[in-house]
């Protein structure tokens, strides 16, 4: 084909094509010759635009292949392409006449190997292992007896049937299906859409907020579970708050979603298992305890009864307390009549022995010797008063020659001179008070003539006076009839007239007003 | 002991309650006044406990979407 254009000889009898009819030519040979191929290279620039269809160039160091892959066929992929990833794309050429282009329309498009896919996923998790999404510190605990439970996963298949079968084993609950695609290209975002949206979920709301997630997925090849290798899922796990169980593949799948959950369930069934405990065995614990508690407070009754009963037993009776008591009460009143008896009989001996010495005889002698006795005290009365009254008058006499005014004149005198001596004191304070109030007067004075106006005159300044009063503006002393200038010594008048110049300025208003 | 009322306990705060009433009250060194409140307080518990567990219902629904993969509703799943 080089030869025809590049042969430079004219006039040869070689066909013309027009641009077209070379382009469909190339088409065809391209298009037969490379109908299909497979082509190893890595993933250059990816862009996806709405319309669903996937551009993308496969490259290796020194070429560049662009490919498209149509949209039907980008949802069965099993891996999505992503950048720097090394993958096999299987199509055919197509060439772009408009633009004089070829291109791989992609049909089928697979990691290269599973090096190539276990590298990339290694990547991934370094890069969030990197961010602590792992870190055990993120873990939450899951409930103990979650009401409602969140199911992400497809709505046919062994996998809801399973996991339905072990909760109604265990503990029937309330559980809410969201139907998700678990491989191909929309596994990824539904399965993160559908995280978020369980989340999202207003507590108390039309559809009940669920307290545990389950992810889960059946076995498969790793292309299949490649979905929750996705970090869309990841972050959408790591993101929630309520605590998620991950359960994807068989036990020894492990996926990208295992590592940032909050607990790895090896099967599906193994999830239902770690998301609610036994009913029954709790139902037994329930009555144990319950029959614990029972046998315990009865123990403890028991116990003390016995305890009560034991005291009781050492307990002495009530009448032993006052068998004593009795027993001398009886004793001291069989005594009584007997010792009221005897008393009044050494009562009665001792009136008649007293009622024995009582005679008239005995008091007739005793007041014959007291009328003795008057008689003999009667005649001395008279002299004693006499004696008395004497006594008296002597003593009255005497009280009265020491009775003399000397002393209380010279109390008189003495008070005097104490007198003139503070009025003396009185008048000299007062002439003292007024030489200081007089002292205090011309300081004040002096003050106030060198704070007042006359003391600036004597600086050479002057006052101006028009018929108003104080003038300090020259305006106003020109509008002024007559003037009266105030020097120290005296006042000048100038008579009317405008002769306003070399006049001194006056002084300031609010001075002038003080006088 | 928390203060919340029984009636609004979780059925593992219920149960970790029970527990210590049933411990305290095996222990037998409590008074027999406080002995009797702590019977009352575990027999609340236990029955709490029972009607939690008789809650038991099983009801599975699936989330309708809408076309934004938005939930628009329920629809009940039956025959799993």
């Amino acid at each position: 084909m080089s030869d025809l254009i590049d042969d430079p000889s004219p006039g040869k009898n070689e066909p013309e094509f027009t641009v077209s009819e070379f382009s469909n030519a190339i088409k065809r040979v391209i298009e037969g010759e490379f109908g299909h191929v497979r082509i190893r290279g890595e993933i250059g620039r990816v862009s996806r635009p709405r319309s669903g269809h996937v551009y993308l160039d496969l490259k290796d160091d020194r070429s560049v292949l662009s490919g498209v892959i149509w949209k039907g066929v980008a949802a069965r992929l099993s891996v999505q392409p992503e950048e720097g990833m090394e993958m096999v794309a299987t199509g055919r050429i197509t060439t772009f006449g408009g633009q004089s282009r070829y291109q791989i329309v992609i049909e089928d498009l697979k990691p290269a190997g599973l090096g190539a896919l276990m590298a990339m996923l290694e990547k991934r998790k370094a890069a969030l292992a990197a961010e602590g999404l792992f870190a055990p510190e993120r873990k939450r605990k899951l409930p103990y007896l979650p009401e409602v439970i969140g199911v992400v996963t497809s709505p046919s298949g062994a996998v809801i049937r399973d996991i339905l079968h072990r909760l109604r084993d265990r503990f029937p609950r309330k559980v809410l299906i969201w139907p998700v695609a678990v491989q191909g290209e929309k596994c990824a975002p539904e399965v993160a859409n559908a995280i978020r949206g369980f989340n999202a979920l207003e507590p108390g709301g039309r559809i009940p907020r669920p307290d545990l997630l389950i992810v889960a997925r059946g076995g498969g090849s790793i292309e299949d579970l490649w979905g929750f290798n996705e970090e869309v899922v990841a972050r959408a796990a790591a993101a929630s708050d309520i605590p998620l169980i991950s359960a994807v593949g068989h036990e020894t799948d492990t996926t990208l979603i295992d590592f940032v959950s909050d607990k790895r369930a090896p099967t599906p069934t193994a999830a239902a298992e770690l998301a609610v405990p036994v009913r029954l065995d709790l139902l037994a614990w329930v009555e144990g305890q319950g029959a614990r508690m029972s046998h315990a407070a009865g123990q403890g009754i028991a116990a003390r009864g016995q305890r009560l009963r034991d005291l009781a037993r050492a307990l002495p009776r009530p009448q032993t307390l006052t068998e004593g008591a009795a027993q001398r009460l009886d004793r001291a009143g069989e005594r009584l009549p007997a010792a009221l008896i005897t008393g009044v009989q050494r009562r009665k001996v001792r009136l008649s022995e007293a009622a024995g010495g009582l005679r008239p005889s005995t008091l007739r002698r005793q007041i014959g010797q007291e009328r003795r006795h008057l008689a003999a005290l009667a005649p001395r009365l008279p002299a004693g008063l006499l004696q008395t009254i004497r006594a008296r008058r002597d003593a009255l006499g005497h009280r009265a020659d020491r009775l003399t005014l000397t002393p209380i004149t010279r109390d008189i005198a003495r008070k005097s001179e104490g007198l003139q001596s503070l009025a003396r004191r009185v008048a000299e304070a007062g002439q003292r008070r007024i030489a200081e109030t007089r002292r205090r007067l011309d300081a004040l004075d002096r003050l106030h003539e060198t704070l007042g106006y006359k003391a600036t005159l004597k600086r050479g300044y002057a006052v101006v006076r028009g018929e108003a009063g104080v003038l300090t503006t020259k305006s106003a002393a020109e509008r002024a009839g007559a003037l009266e200038i105030e020097f120290q010594d005296g006042r000048l008048k100038i008579g009317g007239g405008t002769t306003s110049k070399a006049r001194k300025p006056g002084k300031p208003p609010e001075q002038g007003s003080l006088f | 002991m928390t203060d919340r009322p029984v009636s609004e306990m979780t059925f593992e705060e219920a149960m970790a309650e029970l527990e210590q009433v049933v411990g305290k009250l095996e222990r037998g060194d409590v008074a027999l006044e406080e002995s009797i409140t702590l019977y009352e307080r575990g027999a609340e518990l236990k029955k709490r406990c029972e009607s939690k567990l008789k809650e038991a219902e099983e009801k599975v629904a699936a989330i309708t979407l809408d076309d934004e993969g938005n939930p628009a509703g329920l629809k009940p799943v039956e025959g799993q």
